[in-house]
Formats: structure tokens, sequence, C-alpha cells
């Protein structure tokens, strides 16, 4: 199956599979891998991307879904959200061992844009789909609330 | 014994490599035509139907928190999710971000293009079928619905018709739709009654 797809601003043709899910795409095809495989069943958050500026656990989502649709992986955020997350992000140190953290990106940069000043309580319903093993909650939410700031300095 | 060993076999690996739920059967509105009073057979044609009403397939996305529930344990929903302002769950973590379009069974994630949460005023779970009876009657709290509109969209809605194809090893509602809306039609015909 031929499938057209715009991914970080670019579009691309492929010919896959079209029930291949959106995250095989993006890691093989793509070489994109900033965008990770943790369970495979949409219960960890690793492979999130923005799929028309919404998250996506793109491990559940096929290809024949998305056609025509805009992709974007943790490699192509650019808004202001994006780079007052990734700034957060660095100053408070939040990454431990690394693995989950572009889908954590991804849904706190999703918030963002959509919620500039989030509560606890918004930050706690967006993210619980995201999970990481070394702990960083506390720090994830320090870095939100952070880029929050610097959003509406 | 042998075609006992053989069963018990099959349903050891039924249970291991997950074969998808059998759904139990539906009785017909004939089958209440020996009901003479005509609000007895009302009542009895409800109870049938809910039993579509009160599976877990349609209970799980009637809660009456801000959370739906899963499986046919209906333990709460993992990760943890709420129905936000629209029923379509929170800022960042809506429905669609893990339900696509459709049921998609490489990861088990069940989808339909419509994917909700029923709205507050239709919470099902933690009520009899005599209070979900009169609380489906009710236009203030199904969504200004009269009873035709009550049937059309019982037996033609394809988010409820989800439930008799939900994917995976979830087990489908009792019977088909068409049979459901059948049950439902009838009701309706006979005077609409709740159980008491």
């Amino acid at each position: 199956m031929s499938v057209s797809l715009n991914v970080n601003g670019q579009s691309r043709e492929l010919d896959v599979d079209p029930g291949t899910p959106l995250l095989w795409i993006i890691r093989e095809d793509l070489g994109l891998t900033g965008t990770k495989y943790g369970c495979g069943i949409a219960q960890c958050g690793a492979c999130t991307v923005h799929v028309d500026g919404e998250p996506l656990r793109s491990c559940s989502a096929p290809i024949s879904l998305l056609t025509g649709r805009k992709i974007t992986t943790i490699e192509g955020l650019s808004s202001r959200a994006a780079k007052a997350v990734q700034k957060a992000w660095v100053e408070l140190d939040v990454v431990q061992c690394g693995y989950c953290q572009s889908g954590q990106i991804m849904s706190a940069t999703a918030l963002l844009e959509k919620k500039p000043k989030p509560s606890d309580l918004d930050i706690d319903h967006a993210m619980a789909g995201n999970i990481c093993r070394c702990a960083t909650y506390h720090r994830i939410r320090a870095a939100i609330h952070a880029a929050s700031a610097q959003l509406s300095a | 014994m042998r075609k006992t060993w053989a069963w018990a076999m099959a349903l050891v690996l039924g249970a291991v490599i997950g074969l998808p739920g059998r759904a139990a059967d539906l009785q017909t509105p004939d089958s209440f035509a020996s009901i003479a009073d005509r609000s007895e057979r009302s009542r009895a044609l409800f109870v049938e139907a809910g039993k579509v009403i009160q599976h877990p397939r349609c209970l799980n996305c009637h809660p009456v928190g801000e959370r739906p529930t899963q499986s046919n344990d209906m333990h709460p929903h993992s990760p943890l999710v709420v129905r936000g302002g629209d029923d379509k769950g929170a800022i960042g973590m809506r429905c669609t971000t893990c339900h696509q379009a459709a049921n998609f069974e490489p990861s088990g994630v069940p989808g339909h293009p419509l994917w909700h949460m029923a709205p507050l005023g239709m919470a099902w779970q933690q009520r009899s079928l005599a209070q979900i009876c009169v609380q489906i009657k009710d236009p203030r709290k199904n969504g200004g619905k009269t009873l035709a509109q009550l049937h059309e969209h019982m037996a033609q809605d394809t988010l409820v018709g989800w439930a008799w194809h939900p994917g995976g090893t979830r087990e489908p509602a009792p019977g088909t739709q068409d049979q459901f809306g059948a049950l439902i039609a009838a009701w309706i015909a006979t005077g609409a009654a709740c159980p008491r």
C-alpha cells in the first residue's frame, strides 16, 4: 500500500503494509529513532508523537488510518511551548536513564500548547499515560511548571 | 474421556493464547408473547434487553464518576483517564491518544471513530436496571431523545454497535445489535414499562 505522510513538515511517500504501526514507520522506514518502543500496547507512553497537534501512541496506530495527517516526532518539535519544555528539562536536569523522556516531552508539550498555565491536576491527567521507571515524576512536574512560567514571562 | 481431555486442553489453550470471548444469546420479542399483561410483557422485554445494557461492554463507558472502567471485571481504566469537559478525555490525554478509528489487533487497543464516554446523565454503573430504565426515558438525562430516537440510538448507533464487535479477547455483548434493537422496539411498543 502506498501512503502519503507529512512527518515533521516533510511530505513522504512510502510503500508499506497498511497495518504497520506508525512507530515502526517512524523508526525503521524514516530512521527517526527519538521515538521509543516501550510496551507496544499503549500503556507506557514512550512512543508518543503528535498527530494534528494531539498526542498519539504510535505503537497502536496503523499507518492506514494516518494518511494525510500531520505527524510530529520529537525530532520535529519546534513550537514555543516545545522550546520552553526542552529548556526546562535541561535546566532542571529531569532526565535519568532517558528512555521515556521523548514521550514525556511530547505529552508535556501537547499540554502546554493547549493550556499554558496548567494546574497540578491538569498535569496529572495529561501525563498519567507516560510511565517513568526512574520515577522522575517530581522533576517532570517541576519542569512543566517552569516551562509554563517561561511561556508567560 | 479422550474428548473431555481435548476440550480441557482447548480451554487452556484458549485462555493462554487469548481467543475471542463468546457472546451470550438474547431471546427474541416473540419469546415473550405468552405474557398476557401488556405492562408485564414490556417489563420482561426490558429485563431481556438489560442483559446488553448491563453488560461490561456497555457499562464500562457509562461510569458514575469521571473515570471509565475496562474488562469484564470492570476495573478502573489503565492508564488513568478522565472524561474531561467533552467526555473525550483531558487536555493532553484524549481518548484518541490511544483509541483510533478501529480496533487495532496487534496491540489489542479497541477503537471507533467516535470513541468517548457516555455523559454523566447517562451513568449506569451502580444503578439497578429499574433505575436505568427510568433514566434512559428521561429526556433531561438522555440528551433530549424521544423513545423513537432512543430506539434509533440503541439499534443503529455504530459506537453502541462496537459492543458486538469489540475485538481482541473481549466478550461481545449478548446477541446482536439487531436483536437488541428488536427488543427495545417491542419494549416501546408495549408501553416502555420499567421493571419494579
